[in-house]
């Protein structure tokens, strides 16, 4: 009785209407805080939960056009093939793209880089975000977050509330019965939204094969040169330097996550497509926060706390 | 199909470490956070695997040893798939409960062997019950800490039995003898309890059947209306929403409420893709053959619906009261009905239900956690109906306009 068994045991048909469930709730989320929010932003990294997340917003308006506009929170620290995929989905769904860019944070002294090995700018974009949130005064922004993922975010409601400070407290959530959403909030205060709350990676990829949701290359299997460090392969080049110690070497890898690339890792696969992909889903033993990012492994509680700060 | 559970009980009856247990006894666990677990048993802990560190996340809990919030969590089987509300029970998260038994099919009550039904247990019972969640597994945990004993369990079965008969709403319990920290008729049937001829939990879950939704005919509460004003489609108006309480076609003729005005359904979208029927709980998009003002907030509804809603403004409901501040007769609060939001004023307390009773006396405020009858009056017209007949239209909360805190569940029961 295991995750493989349920992952290939149902059949196409249970399969589909499970995920067509998912969509249900997701359209309805997003069209209520669509309604409830003078300016709400979708929170758009590249990588696969918020490309589905985009995809169930311009489901959600069809044959209307998105209400709202898409920002990407840039640490410059990219892969290439996420930021040319950006910008053919904003082409493709004809939004209107913000860039909040955690190297002006940097420059400006709003945000202090951070140093050694394993310095990453995920955390720094917290402050960037938040700016952004101020500066372009949104209410609400959604985000791909899904419960499955950590157990700070198996807490959250979907409807998040954010005080004066960006912060997230878990003790004082405001209840969802029936999944009903209170959106109410004072000036200064935003909301974060997360339509994905209740699908697991598992439904995400299978969501992806069903709607034929395209994807930035490098979550298929591909030959890169990686360093081992902590027990993840990172790619080298751009912000990843190899320390005294690592001997860089060519392996067949694809991502399970898209995030900052000084901080994320790749996983060893021969996956090329989104059957294969489901396959190695379905058998994985390694949840893939734990995989592919080492911000979640330093401490036990690393999600919590960046959340607090403001995180997505 | 998705079963959708709820657990619920006092502090330390082992709700976390239940779930711990399911989800590990189903190979659900992932290595990262099974070793995670490891390493924070030993700071938390004696150093043997605490399976409650599964569940309880947030800082404060793995210190405190408790749960604070809901957690959700998510788990399969060949036969099933699973999402659990891990509800605390603490007295002053009462209103948690309340959370995770409104979305949920079935919800497991623990109760501790050694201690049997406490104040906390009939109160779970009883929220299940006002809350319309007509599925109870009553687990008696802890069987290991009294020798397995037979007699100790029917006692409990007993007691709880006979709550059940008084609650507001009847309640199917499905009673059994586990131990979630051996894992006792958890996954695996006992082998201390041979006496029990049931079968374990997670068989129990994967077969239980709950009963489908009552049909009161199709209702859509509009959330947003579509209007792409693009050439292609200049004339387009789709009226979206999820559908609730039973099916729509093509030609089906719909009223607009409050308002009265009829129209048929010339298209149906689901995602922006035509179709010729919806389902419940599909969110949809309807366009009308005549240009009737409609907004959000108004609610279509079959004109042959076999139930027809009530449109008033004057409501009676059960209430869940979750915050701190004292509810009394002639406060104002928003109301969060479907999709209209409205403000709303308390012309009266009918009563406090006294969990532990089963029964009920008169009230002049209600507190945190308490339960109770109150009468509202509304800015504007709602379209209702009973909770029980059909829960969109019978659910709703409030919501403080000082700090946009929601302050309680409204179950609707009828109009004054």
């Amino acid at each position: 009785m295991t995750m493989i068994d349920s992952g290939t045991q149902a059949t196409p048909a249970e399969i589909k209407q499970s995920v067509a469930e998912l969509e249900d709730e997701a359209i309805t989320i997003i069209r209520e805080v669509a309604a409830e929010c003078r300016n709400p932003v979708l929170l758009f990294s590249g990588g696969k939960d918020s490309a589905v997340l985009l995809h169930l917003a311009a489901k959600a308006f069809r044959p209307g056009s998105l209400p709202f506009p898409v920002m990407h929170v840039d640490t410059g620290h990219n892969f290439e093939e996420v930021i040319k995929y950006r910008d053919m989905l904003v082409e493709h769904y004809g939004v209107k793209l913000v860039v909040a860019s955690v190297q002006a944070s940097i420059d400006s002294g709003r945000a202090v880089e951070e140093t050694g090995p394993r310095a990453s700018r995920n955390r720094l974009q917290s402050v960037t975000l938040l700016d952004a949130i101020a500066e372009h005064k949104f209410d609400a922004a959604f985000g791909g977050g899904r419960r499955d993922e950590d157990k700070a975010r198996a807490k959250e409601r979907i409807l998040s509330f954010r005080d004066h400070f960006g912060q997230w407290e878990p003790r004082a959530q405001r209840p969802e019965p029936w999944n009903m959403l209170n959106a109410k909030i004072r000036p200064g205060e935003h909301l974060r939204a997360f339509p994905l709350s209740n699908w697991t990676e598992l439904d995400i990829w299978r969501y992806i094969g069903i709607e034929n949701v395209a994807l930035p290359s490098i979550y298929f299997s591909h030959r890169r040169t990686v360093v081992e460090r902590n027990g993840m392969l990172l790619s080298v080049g751009g912000p990843v330097t190899v320390e005294p110690g690592e001997t860089p070497f060519e392996e067949t890898v694809r991502y399970r996550t898209v995030g900052d690339a000084s901080c994320t890792g790749a996983v060893r696969s021969t996956a090329s497509n989104v059957e294969e992909v489901l396959v190695e889903v379905a058998a994985a033993r390694i949840t893939e926060r734990g995989a592919t990012r080492a911000d979640d492994n330093f401490s036990d509680s690393a999600m919590e706390d960046r959340k607090r700060e403001g995180y997505f | 199909m998705v079963l959708r559970i709820a657990t619920a009980g006092s502090v330390d009856d082992g709700k976390s470490t239940l779930i711990g247990r399911l989800l590990h006894d189903t190979k659900t666990v992932f290595e990262d956070q099974l070793s995670a677990v490891e390493k924070a048993s030993t700071r938390y802990g004696d150093g043997s695997l605490n399976l409650a560190l599964l569940t309880d996340g947030l800082r404060a809990e793995r210190e405190q040893g408790i749960t604070i919030d809901v957690a959700y969590r998510y788990f399969a089987t060949p036969k099933r798939t699973f999402v659990v509300a891990d509800t605390p029970g603490h007295a002053q998260y009462t209103r948690n409960m309340v959370t995770g038994a409104s979305a949920s099919d079935v919800a497991i009550v623990l109760v501790d062997a050694r201690n049997g039904l406490t104040e906390q247990t009939r109160r779970h019972l009883f929220v299940a019950s006002l809350l319309g969640v007509k599925l109870v597994i009553l687990a008696v945990n802890k069987m290991d800490l009294v020798d397995f004993d037979e007699a100790t369990y029917h006692r409990i079965v007993a007691e709880a039995t006979a709550h059940a008969q008084a609650l507001p709403a009847p309640v199917v319990l499905n009673p059994l003898p586990i131990s979630a920290l051996l894992g006792d008729n958890v996954v695996d049937a006992s082998t201390n309890m041979p006496w029990f001829t049931g079968v374990p939990l997670l068989d129990l879950l994967e077969t239980i059947e709950v009963p489908g939704d009552h049909n009161v005919g199709a209702r859509l509460a509009v959330q947003w209306v579509i209007r792409p004003y693009s050439t292609e489609h200049h004339d387009y108006r789709g009226f979206a929403g999820r559908l609730t309480g039973g099916s729509l076609a093509i030609g089906d003729l719909l009223r607009v409420l409050p308002g009265g005005q009829q129209s048929t359904v010339i298209g149906i979208d689901r995602g922006g893709v035509p179709q010729d029927t919806a389902q419940p709980g599909e969110a949809i998009s309807v366009q009308l053959a005549d240009d009737i003002d409609i907004g959000r907030g108004d609610v279509l509804v079959a004109v042959v619906a076999s139930e027809a809603p009530i449109v008033t403004d004057r409501i009676i409901a059960d209430i869940s009261w979750m915050v701190d501040k004292p509810l009394e007769t002639g406060s104002r609060w928003i109301i969060k009905h479907q999709t209209r939001t409205a403000k709303a004023f308390v012309s009266a307390i009918e009563l406090r239900h006294d969990v532990a009773t089963a029964t009920h006396s008169p009230a002049e405020s209600l507190g945190l956690n308490d339960l109770g009858r109150v009468h509202l009056n509304v800015s504007v017209p709602l379209v209702i109906d009973n909770y029980d007949r059909h829960r969109p239209g019978g659910a709703a909360i409030l919501i403080d306009e000082a700090t946009g805190m929601t302050c309680a569940a409204l179950m609707i029961r009828d109009s004054e």
